[in-house]
This record gives structure tokens, sequence and C-alpha cells, in this order.
């Protein structure tokens, strides 16, 4: 059988902090990602969704675990290499693209670097990829000070893809936008997934952002994943009681919405990580059990959801089948609107 | 200072030089610094005098039609000694500070980007050399390797290296943990490769506004030395120099200590002026 | 708190060591020979190697530099080879007229630069900040010998008010004593005074227009009051760091300032010793010098630390 894209087990990070600490930023984390979907990788700040990201990127050494891409350790791989097949977009639309660079630069330069082409097709194959972002070639001269925060992100995922990468990890791409142009840019992502089968690994905080985009989500708490699932099945039946606090925290106006207990507190210090579950000090479902003994592991609830709660089939029969009458998030309704408008005629974004 | 120092200076508005010409302090600043690069370039040629050329039938003339500044104890026309004085303070400003850039440039930058031990053990030897007060250390130099014009520029260019290392330095580390230096290094670009496209022309503007307020300062130190006699030897004449030769006719030929002086403070204000201007173009203001 | 301070003076150690060696390194590249210096060319060969003997001038470079440093960790820094006296109470002796001059240049500086600035400070933007900038601006690219020369010239020999040179001992003459100081004190506090009114005045602007300022004023506090009670105790922080910074500069501008006025200060010793080619003054000098510095700039730094309540708290 064909190995996944990108599959990652066993993955941990720490950093050392003042004192002789250490704060564990990611811990005993495992990752699938198969060609052309979109796994979104959800969790509260903090909880080492970002720092996941760059370990996947090789940004910096992973304490333990491996991660292979397309079944070859990333580790054996050259650089060049690796960073032809994995990309990024951060999350700044103002400290990601260089002040200096013109964007003709920004964009033919990483091209060059890989050997795609040379100097003269490399224009014109940054003036495609702007296209394909919804940018005018005409920009290309200019400056990105001169961009709005929309348009820089563009840019940004213009550069991500001018190697023709196979994965490109999204760290947070819209958290820094206007809520009007996250929508934008998050149909920019998929329409790209669509038409050159990128897979993405989307890392945000906002779970009602990734419902319409990814094909699987992760959640992730204070450094493990907790729940892992299709995304149908995540928002319609969670296991795992931060995930179902995460979803009440969501906003919606629903008819008839099921009650969620909001969350209280803070997540564990991750210098100092008590026994048992992370999430025990929080949890509305906290039973004794919860808080002995090592963090619950990530087991398989139903055919291929993954919770790390210890009660997760317990939480399963309790899910009620949900009402079909519900009205949509703003953030729901923003992108139908913006899809029926783009179907609708054929325009260029600003 | 540095984050938002960084973040403003990444902010490439005008070209620079647009800059320099519309904020007026540094507009005045480059007027006079371009009338004394004239000065020094056309103005020995024009004067009919020659600089060393003694007139024992003139001396220690005043200010007249027939020598505007006055001739000095040795009957020398103090204004074609004015002149060629200027290239001299130009030629030691100038060089001391780009010989400090050459070094220290690359040296702070390397330190500040890569952190660690080589930061660590690179700012030791910047603080040894910061420990001692400019003027003694330049003073040190000269008394250690001979009074001459280019141990000058050496001596002074030692004492301007370690403080613009620590403003390359200080910038490379606002620069480093920018996304965009990450995401050079995710595009797989090495670092060196980055240290020299993006890091450095992103660190250059206060480094300019550093090396403006140096020129002036290490002027200032050159006409210091010459001064003692351990700088510019004579018969160069340095303004310095001149205004070693004035001290002795005080009271007879006061214009000897006005006008070598007041030529190094017109230079020197001139540079004060475009590192202020400068500065201010890159300091957000309310 | 303790470990800050203890850490910043152990990281001290490697800079003076480093300060010990390049002033021993400086010095030693001296073009000639001192022993030549000393007894002349002509000189009989046998008096020459004893000469040198006695000053182990033969050994390898790093053997002497441990046998100096040995010395100067014990106090002694050598002697004269011009009069013979311990270099130590050479230095000693004239470090008195140079702190004596170094305090009045600091107080014309002060009662100069701080109203100087503030004023500037509460009325931004006026004729009188743009005065204030513009003197101070000018006191900066001043050079300072020139402005002593100018000093003399015009309150020395045009108008014989004040004594150009030359230094009177306190105790044993007081107004004569004063009347020496003047022209040196407001030559070097000249120079001071420029860089601490511009500090002064950017140091209060930011002040004043903090938040908190505006609190006070929106409170009701009379101006006057705002002014002096709340932004002066904020601003002077920063101000007093400065003046810390400047008695290290002092010891810069005083090899200047002495040498114009023949100050028998710490600063004339030194450039005398470099001409009469008395290197072991002109090492001590040095060494002293930059040790001071240092210690001084260690000093304010750590009076910043402890009382800035926000970089107490942050430890």
């Amino acid at each position: 059988m064909k190995p996944p894209l990108l599959w990652a087990e066993g993955l941990r990070r720490s950093f050392a902090v003042s004192g002789g600490r250490r704060l564990v930023a990611v811990d005993d984390v495992a990752v699938r990602l198969d060609r052309g979907r979109t796994l979104a990788v959800v969790g509260e700040s903090g909880c080492g969704k970002s720092t996941l990201g760059r370990l996947l990127l090789r940004l910096y050494p992973a304490d333990a675990g491996r991660i292979l891409l397309d079944g070859v350790d990333i580790e054996t791989m050259p650089n060049l290499a690796l960073r032809r097949r994995i990309q990024v977009v951060f999350q700044d639309p103002f400290g990601s693209l260089d002040p200096r660079q013109r964007i003709r630069d920004v964009l033919t330069r990483p091209m060059r670097l890989h050997g795609l082409c040379d100097g003269s097709a490399a224009l014109a194959r940054a003036a495609a990829l702007m296209e394909r972002v919804g940018l005018s070639p005409d920009l290309l001269g200019r400056l990105p000070h001169e961009f709005s925060g929309g348009q820089r992100q563009r840019i940004a995922i213009a550069r991500a893809l001018s190697v023709e990468p196979d994965i490109i990890v999204c760290d947070e791409p819209v958290s820094a936008l206007d809520v009007s142009v996250q929508a934008q840019v998050v149909n920019l992502l998929q329409d790209l997934q669509r038409d050159t089968g990128v897979a993405l690994l989307f890392i945000s905080h906002d779970l009602a952002l990734v419902r319409h985009l990814a094909h699987d989500v992760a959640v992730m708490y204070a450094g493990r994943i907790v729940e892992a699932a299709p995304a149908a099945r995540l928002f319609a039946n969670p296991t795992h009681p931060y995930t179902r606090a995460l979803l009440a925290a969501a906003p919606r106006t629903e008819v008839g919405a099921r009650q969620h207990v909001p969350l209280t507190g803070e997540p564990p210090d991750p210098t100092a990580i008590p026994p048992g579950c992370r999430f025990a000090n929080r949890c509305p479902e906290v039973r004794p059990v919860c808080r002995e003994g090592l963090h619950p592991a990530l087991l398989s609830v139903l055919a291929d959801q993954f919770s790390a709660c210890l009660f997760a089939s317990d939480l399963a029969a309790l899910i009620q089948p949900e009402r079909t009458d519900t009205v949509a998030s703003p953030t729901e309704t923003r992108i139908a609107v913006y899809r029926r408008a783009r179907d609708a005629s054929a325009g260029v974004a600003p | 200072m540095s984050s938002a120092l960084a973040r403003v200076a990444l902010r490439p508005e005008r070209s620079a030089w647009w800059r320099l010409l519309t904020e007026p302090r540094s507009a005045l600043g480059v007027l006079i610094a371009v009338v004394v690069l004239l000065a020094a370039l056309f103005g020995p040629m024009l004067s009919s005098y020659t600089p060393e050329s003694p007139d024992f039938l003139a001396t220690l003339a005043p200010p007249s039609g027939m020598h505007w500044l006055g001739t000095d104890d040795l009957g020398r026309d103090v204004l074609a000694r004015i002149l060629y004085g200027a290239r001299v303070s130009l030629l030691v400003g100038l060089s001391s500070v780009g010989a400090a850039l050459l070094l220290g440039l690359p040296i702070g930058l390397v330190s500040g980007y890569a952190g660690g031990w080589t930061d660590s053990v690179l700012m030791r030897c910047m603080d040894v050399l910061l420990a001692f007060p400019g003027i003694l250390l330049a003073l040190g130099i000269t008394a250690a390797l001979g009074a001459s014009l280019s141990n000058t520029i050496l001596a002074i260019a030692v004492v301007n290296l370690p403080v613009l290392a620590r403003v390359a330095r200080g910038q490379a580390l606002a620069v480093r943990g920018l996304d965009f230096v990450t995401a050079e290094r995710a595009l797989g670009f090495k670092e060196a490769t980055i240290l020299w496209r993006c890091v450095l022309p992103n660190t250059l503007s206060p480094i300019l506004v550093q090396a403006s307020v140096l020129l002036a300062s290490s002027i200032i130190t050159e006409a210091y030395l010459s001064f003692l006699g351990l700088g510019v030897q004579p018969p160069i004449p340095s303004w310095g120099n001149m205004l070693h030769d004035a001290v002795g006719f005080l009271d007879q030929a006061a214009w000897l200590a006005w006008f070598p002086g007041a030529a190094i403070f017109l230079t020197v204000l001139a540079f004060n002026l475009l590192g202020d201007g400068l500065r201010d173009r890159l300091d957000p203001r309310d | 708190m303790i470990r800050t301070i203890l850490g910043r003076i152990v990281a001290l150690i490697p800079v003076l060591f480093g300060l010990c060696v390049l002033s021993f390194t400086l010095l030693s590249m001296v073009p000639g020979d001192p022993v030549t210096a000393m007894l002349g060319l002509e000189a009989d060969p046998t008096a020459i190697a004893a000469l040198r003997a006695k000053y182990a001038l033969d050994d390898p470079l790093v053997v002497r530099f441990f046998a100096w440093f040995g010395h100067v960790l014990l106090g002694d820094l050598g002697r004269s080879i011009q009069t013979g006296r311990p270099v130590t109470a050479m230095i000693g002796s004239a470090l008195v007229p140079t702190l004596q001059l170094g305090a009045a240049a600091m107080v014309v500086s002060l009662l100069v630069a701080i109203p100087a600035g503030i004023i500037a400070a509460v009325r931004r933007n006026s004729a009188a900040d743009l005065a204030v900038s513009l003197l101070a601006l000018c006191g900066l690219s001043l050079p300072s010998f020139w402005l002593g020369i100018l000093l003399i010239l015009g309150l020395s020999i045009s108008l014989p008010l004040l004594p150009s040179s030359g230094y009177v001992p306190f105790l044993s003459d007081p107004d004569a004593a004063f009347a020496h100081l003047v022209l040196p004190a407001l030559t070097l506090g000249t120079a001071m005074a420029a860089a601490t009114m511009r500090m002064t005045r950017a140091a209060m602007i930011e002040v004043l227009s903090a938040d908190y300022i505006r609190t006070a004023k929106a409170k009701g506090l009379p101006a006057r009051r705002v002014v002096w009670h709340h932004a002066l105790s904020n601003a002077m922080l920063p101000v007093m760091t400065l003046v810390g910074l400047q008695f290290g500069q002092l010891l810069g501008g005083v090899v200047i300032t002495e040498t114009v006025f023949s100050w028998p200060g710490i600063g004339k010793l030194t450039v005398d010793a470099i001409f009469a080619r008395d290197y072991p003054v002109v090492q001590g000098a040095i060494l002293v010098t930059a040790t001071l510095f240092v210690l001084i700039n260690l000093a304010t730094d750590l009076l910043y630390t402890v009382l800035d309540p926000r970089l107490r708290s942050a430890r």
C-alpha cells in the first residue's frame, strides 16, 4: 500500500527555559496527511500547534519521533529537496515578506534557487502565480508595504507555490486579517488545492473557520493531540470534552442548540505538567481516574475517529443528532455568500 | 528600542536620498557637507597660494585683500591651508569610518545573527575596546605606533569599530527573529545568503545614522590629535595642527585661532545635522 | 537582585583583563628602544645591557606581561623613567586636580542643561525649544579645545579677567584656585551640557506625553505640580543614567581640557608622558583611566537597575 504523503509519529519537542526547566511544547504527536487533502490542527494559543508546524518543516529538530515524506525520513533528505516539497505560509502578513524585496524577486528567487527555470521564464511563471492567487501581474514591481494584509497573504501563498510543493503548512494564515478578508483567503486555498492538488496542513485556533476547509481535523491541547477525526464527524460527534468546549465557544446561533459548559481556567504549566490527563483541571466530565497515571493515549473510538479521553465512548453515546434547522455562523454565511458571488462572475480579488 | 526601531527601519517608504533632502535639518547638513566637500576637492586648485610655501615678508598678516584669511607665522596663506586641511579632515573622517564599517559591520551582523559563543566572544572583544574613552584609545594607539596620517586613520578606525559593531549586532538581533527570515530559511536559502540579502539591507538605516555621527566625532578626534602633535604631522596642514600653531600667537594673531576652529565646527555641525535628521526620519514620532 | 549585581561584576573580569592585555600590548609595540631613548644612541654597551636586564626587556612578551600584571594586581605600576617616582603616586596626585575639574564641570553642565532641557520639553516646538536644540547641537559640534582657546582669547587675553593656565590647590588660596578653575570648567562643562540638554529634553517629552500624565492633568492637578512632581521624577531616571555615563566621558574630555589649560591632572600627565616617552607612566595612566571608566559605567548601570522599579520586578 502506498505510504501517506506525510506521516509523523512520536514527535516531541521541548525548550530550555530559565531556571533549568524544560518547556514541553509538543509531546507524542502523530500526524497523517494524504495527497490533495487538508488537515486542520486546531487548539488554543500555547497548545503547541505552531511548534508542530515548524517541526514538520524541519525548522528545528525534534527531540524524539520521526517524520516521513512519502515514506522517506526527512532527516535524511538534503535541504533543498525537502524545501521543494513542503512550504509554509506564516501568520503575520506584515512580517513574513522582506520589506526590501520587490514581489517579482520574492517569487522568482525561490524558483531560481531550486533550478525550476531560468531567468526569463521565471518572470512569466511569477506573473502566472500572481494571477492564480488573484492579483494582477502588473504589481510585480511593487514593494510589500504597498499591499494590504490580505494581498500580502496572497503573495505569501504565491511564494509558497513558486517551488511547486506537495504540502503547504499554513500557520494561522488568516488570524491576522480582517474577518471579511479571511473568507477570501480560505477560499483561495481551497481553489488552489482543487487546481494543483497540493495538500494543506492548516493550523488555526478557530474551529469554525476550518469547518468547510478541512477534510480531517486534529485537536491539540497542551502539546498533545486529544482528538482526531474527519471534519464532518468531529463537528457532528465530538468525543473529547475539550473539542466539545471549543465547539461551544465557537459563535453559533442555533435553534435548540445543545448545552455546552463554557471553559474556565488555564491550561497546565508546560514546564510542570501534572500526571494524568492534561485537561483534567478544566474538564466538566472529569473523574478521579483522569488525574492518575499517564496522559490517556489516542485511541480509536469509531472507525477513523480517535480520542484521548478515557470516556470517549460514553460521550459518543450521549451525542444527539444535530437539528437541521440551525442557523449558520457568521463565518459560514460569509463563505457561502462569497462562493455564490465568485461563481456568478469571474471577478479578480481587490 | 530595538524592536520598534527594527519595525520602522523596515519601512522603506521613500528612497534614502529623498528622505535626506526633505528633512530640514539633514538638508542643511547635506548642504554644508557638500560645500566642505567642494572646498576640499577644488579649493586648493583655485587658490593662488600653496599651503606650504612660506613668505617671510608677510608673516602674521591679518586678513586683507591679498590674503583673505591672513597669514601665519611663516607667511603661509591661511585660506589655502584651511582648504587643504579640509581634504585631510575629510580623508581621515571618511577613511576611519569606512574602515570601521568594513570590519565592524560583518562582526556585528554575524555576532547578532549567530548568537551563542560567537556572540559572547566577539562582544567581549568589543567591550574591551569600548572600555577606553575614545580619545584615550586613539592617543594610546598613536603613541604606540608613532604619529602619522595613516596611524591616525588607523587609531580612529579602531575607536569607531566597536561602536558600529554594536549597532549592527543590535539590528541583527532585532531582524533575525522576524518571519521573513524564517521564510527564507524555509524556502531553502543558505544562512550566508540570508545574512547578505535579507538581514544586511534591513539593518542599514540605523548604521547610517551612527556612521554619520561617528564621522563628526572622527573629525574632532583627528583635529585633537593633530593639535597635540600626535596626529597629522607638519608640513601637512590639518585644522588641528593649525590650531596648535595658533596657540603661541594668540595675543598677536587671533585670526589664526578663529578660522581653523570655525572650519572644524562647521564641518562637524554638518555631519551632526545629517545624523540627527536621519535619526528623526527613522524614529516614529507621535 | 544580588545575583544580577554579582553577575555583572563577574562579567567585567574578562573585560578588565583584556584591558590590561591591551594596555600592555599597545605600549610594547612602541618602535624604538626605551633604553636608547634614555641613555642615547652612543651609550656604553655594558650600561645598555645592564639597564635592559634591570627592566627585563629581553624576556619574551608573555613573561613580561605576567610579570607586569602581577605587579599591577599588587598595586605596583612601576616607576617613571623620567623622575623615578612610583607611577601610582604620580597618578594619585594627578587625580586630585582632575576630580576637581570634573566636579566643577559636572556642576556647570547640570546647572545649565537640566533647566534648559525641561523648558524645551515643556514648551515644545516653541522658540525656546528651537533655541535650546540649536544650542545643544552647536555645543556638541564645538571642538572643546577650540572653545578653550577662544575662552582664553576672550576672558584671559582680550579682557584679562581670568588666568589662562595653571592650577592652585584649593586649600592654599581658594580665590585663586577658583579663578583658575573657571575657564577649564566652562570648557569641559559645555560639551557635557550639550549632551545632557538633549537627553533631558527627550526624556521629559517622552514622559510628558505618557498616558499617566494626561490622567493627572485630567484629574485637575495644576500643571506645574504635574510637571514638577510626576514628570520630573520619571524623566530623571534616564537623565541620571546619562550623567553617570558622562562621569565616564569626563575621563576622555579631561585629557583635552587639561592640555589646553596646563591643568596638572591625569590627562596632562598622560600626554606629557607620551611626549617624554615615559612608558610606565603612560601605561599606568591609561590603565587606571580605563578601569575607572569601566567601573563608573558599571556603577551607573547597577544604580539604574536598582532604581528602576520596572527592571527590579522583572528579575
